[in-house]
């Protein structure tokens, strides 16, 4: 529990590892990097910038998911903030944008939270709310307009590079190691599997879990916000209607890939990320291959299919069956 | 919990707000407007219908905007491309989709799984799966559309009555007997209520999930097939989202989602909510379309919330007692 990468994470890598040796045999150049002022190109760089965005929503996911909650409304939240930001781009500072695109998706989290903590809602339902208005006051602040910009310190967030790296492929880095410093530098990551394995013990046991809640939802809105920041960064633009269109499904996806239960409880910062880009090297895969990439979500909905399968509980069951009926045959 | 039942109050709500779109409007008050409200709003009263028993038994189905799409590639292909008589092709996806539903209710039910994830997969599955059927719009031309869009009855001040409109009405009146006097409808209320004392009291849960998962996936292919009438076409990106709508209409209709508590009359109430607040916004012509995703979102939260209320007060005597004997 105090290192970052436990030792369950082998399936993970292993499915990455597969899914990066079947991207080689169906393009021979996806190993290769070359270096061009001062940033490195190739498709792997190509896939770490791309899953960007679902690794930064992972990353806030996976706390809600780890108290048994869910957040439907990261994709509406990163339309809000993309818009935000873009609309601020080209008339205020770089400090300005992001402090109001970032206070966005702290409001944002502040209210599912206030939803699912003290309200008691169900998270689907609560985080349900925003994701249908959310997109409408994206559309709000837009005017219904594709809002673009030039603004050069924003646009650095999209096209720039840190040490090599793409800067949205270090701002996730930097988040991740931030999280997990935070997370499980102190006590506050075992305080939040608590609350989700059983919130009522742990109320019982003086876990503030109310305050858990609601942190684990802000921080989800400040992940999502930032992921909309570097959306709008890539594409020099906001879009109401499609900045981040289903991505809370695919952050969904990959926290599950990642191996936290559903249910709460144990969780992993590392892996939700892994999982982010274990879906990302499978769309990159899938786009090189020449497929249409309308198969992308026919192998997303296997690949759920035989993550949920393996978690489930009824199946778990049988597998320790059938080891116990190995073991007293031998 | 007895003294306001939310399906009055979404009646009042329902009234009410009509009442004053009609005096800003005075023209909303006509068949004829009420009529187009029923055949726009057709497939999401059907496919409302089936999310209300899958909500009521404590589940909730996202695949259904995914089962739509899917039903209008299909049928257009069907009837354009393969030379198949409409009919055929009716009852080929209907019978896809019902299979479609019992999958994944057999899915949820045999391994334990959250119907939330397991729909979302499902969701996933037929939109690819209508993706790789065609990703271009397919217009269909076969004469039974022609016939059914142009049947209507008359109702007096000029309103038509559509053919889809009658089926959408027609399967809420179904679908509210159903689930209120047979036992089918009985046993769903129960399993929604605890899937334990379902159990105990002699319910097949697993086979009342198929079915009730099958009824709302074979509930969004008649959706499709009714959508494919609406659009004479099919696309691959229809209906995208369509599983929030149904979602926030059977919220706003008063049922329960977490289950045990709900009606089919409740859910037509919601979705007759959602395309008064569009016709508003169509009528006003200075608002923009993204008022009906605000107007919906801040309707649903205080439909919840209500029921937030509803519930707490139900519950405080027992939490009361509990709370006395410790």
């Amino acid at each position: 529990m105090t290192a970052l990468l436990p030792r369950r994470g082998l399936a993970q890598i292993l499915a990455l590892i597969v899914i990066l040796a079947v991207d080689r045999v169906v393009s021979p150049q996806f190993f290769d990097l070359r270096l061009q002022d001062g940033r490195l190109f190739g498709s792997l760089i190509d896939v770490l910038n791309r899953g960007t965005p679902v690794a930064l929503l992972s990353l806030g996911m996976v706390l809600v998911i780890a108290t048994r909650g869910i957040d439907l409304s990261v994709g509406a939240v990163m339309a809000i903030s993309g818009a935000i930001a873009a609309s601020l781009a080209d008339s205020h500072s770089l400090a300005v944008v992001l402090a109001a695109a970032l206070g966005a998706g702290l409001i944002c989290g502040l209210w599912n939270g206030f939803l699912v903590a003290v309200l008691g809602m169900q998270p689907i339902v609560a985080t349900l709310i925003l994701m249908v208005a959310g997109r409408g006051i994206a559309q709000l602040i837009t005017e219904g307009r594709i809002v673009t910009f030039s603004s050069p310190d924003l646009v650095w967030f999209g096209n720039g590079s840190i040490l090599g790296l793409p800067v949205s492929v270090a701002i996730a880095l930097g988040m991740l190691i931030l999280t997990g410093a935070v997370v499980r530098g102190s006590a506050l990551g075992l305080l939040i599997e608590a609350t989700g394995g059983n919130a009522r013990a742990s109320e019982l046991a003086g876990v503030g879990t109310r305050a858990m809640i609601l942190a684990v939802y802000v921080w989800c809105g400040v992940c999502a916000a930032l992921a909309g920041v570097i959306a709008a960064a890539d594409i020099m633009g906001a879009d109401a209607n499609n900045a981040g269109l289903w991505l809370e499904l695919d952050a969904i996806l990959a926290v599950v890939i990642g191996g936290t239960s559903l249910f709460g409880g144990r969780f992993s910062l590392v892996l939700a990320v892994l999982g982010a880009l274990i879906i990302q090297t499978m769309n990159t895969g899938i786009l090189l291959s020449g497929y249409p990439p309308e198969f992308n979500l026919l192998v997303k909905a296997v690949v759920v299919l035989a993550v949920l399968l393996l978690q489930s509980p009824k199946l778990s069951g049988f597998a320790d069956v059938v080891t116990r009926l190995r073991r007293t045959k031998a | 919990m007895k003294g306001l039942p939310p399906v009055l109050i979404t009646a009042i709500v329902l009234v009410a707000g009509f009442a004053l779109c009609a005096m800003q409007f005075p023209n909303i008050a006509s068949t004829r407007v009420v009529g187009n409200l029923l055949t726009d709003n057709a497939f999401l009263g059907i496919v409302a219908t089936g999310m209300t028993f899958v909500i009521i038994s404590g589940g909730i189905d996202l695949s259904v905007g995914s089962v739509i799409g899917f039903t209008t590639v299909f049928v257009a292909l069907a009837i354009e491309r393969w030379g198949m008589p409409p009919l055929v092709a009716f009852v080929a996806i209907l019978a896809l989709s019902a299979a479609f539903g019992a999958a994944m209710g057999a899915v949820i039910h045999v391994f334990d799984l959250p119907p939330f994830i397991v729909t979302l997969a499902g969701m996933f599955l037929a939109r690819g799966a209508s993706f790789l059927l065609s990703t271009e719009s397919v217009p269909i031309t076969a004469p039974v559309y022609s016939t059914v869009s142009d049947f209507a009855l008359r109702l007096p001040g000029g309103g038509r009555l559509t053919a889809v409109a009658i089926i959408m009405l027609a399967i809420v009146i179904g679908g509210a007997l159903l689930l209120q006097l047979t036992r089918f409808g009985a046993n769903v209320y129960a399993l929604g209520g605890s899937r334990a004392t379902a159990s105990l009291m002699g319910v097949a849960v697993g086979r009342m999930t198929v079915k009730i998962y099958m009824l709302s996936s074979l509930l969004a292919g008649i959706a499709g097939i009714v959508f494919s009438f609406y659009t004479s076409a099919g696309y691959s990106l229809s209906a995208v989202g369509v599983e929030l709508d149904t979602i926030a209409a059977v919220v706003i209709g008063g049922t329960l989602l977490t289950g045990g508590q709900g009606s089919v009359i409740g859910t037509f109430l919601g979705v007759l909510i959602q395309g008064m607040i569009q016709t508003y916004i169509n009528f006003d012509g200075t608002l923009s379309s993204w008022w009906t995703k605000i107007a919906t979102g801040v309707l649903l939260f205080a439909f919840i919330a209500l029921q937030q209320g509803l519930v707490a007060l139900a519950r405080r005597p027992v939490a009361k007692r509990a709370g006395a004997v410790s």
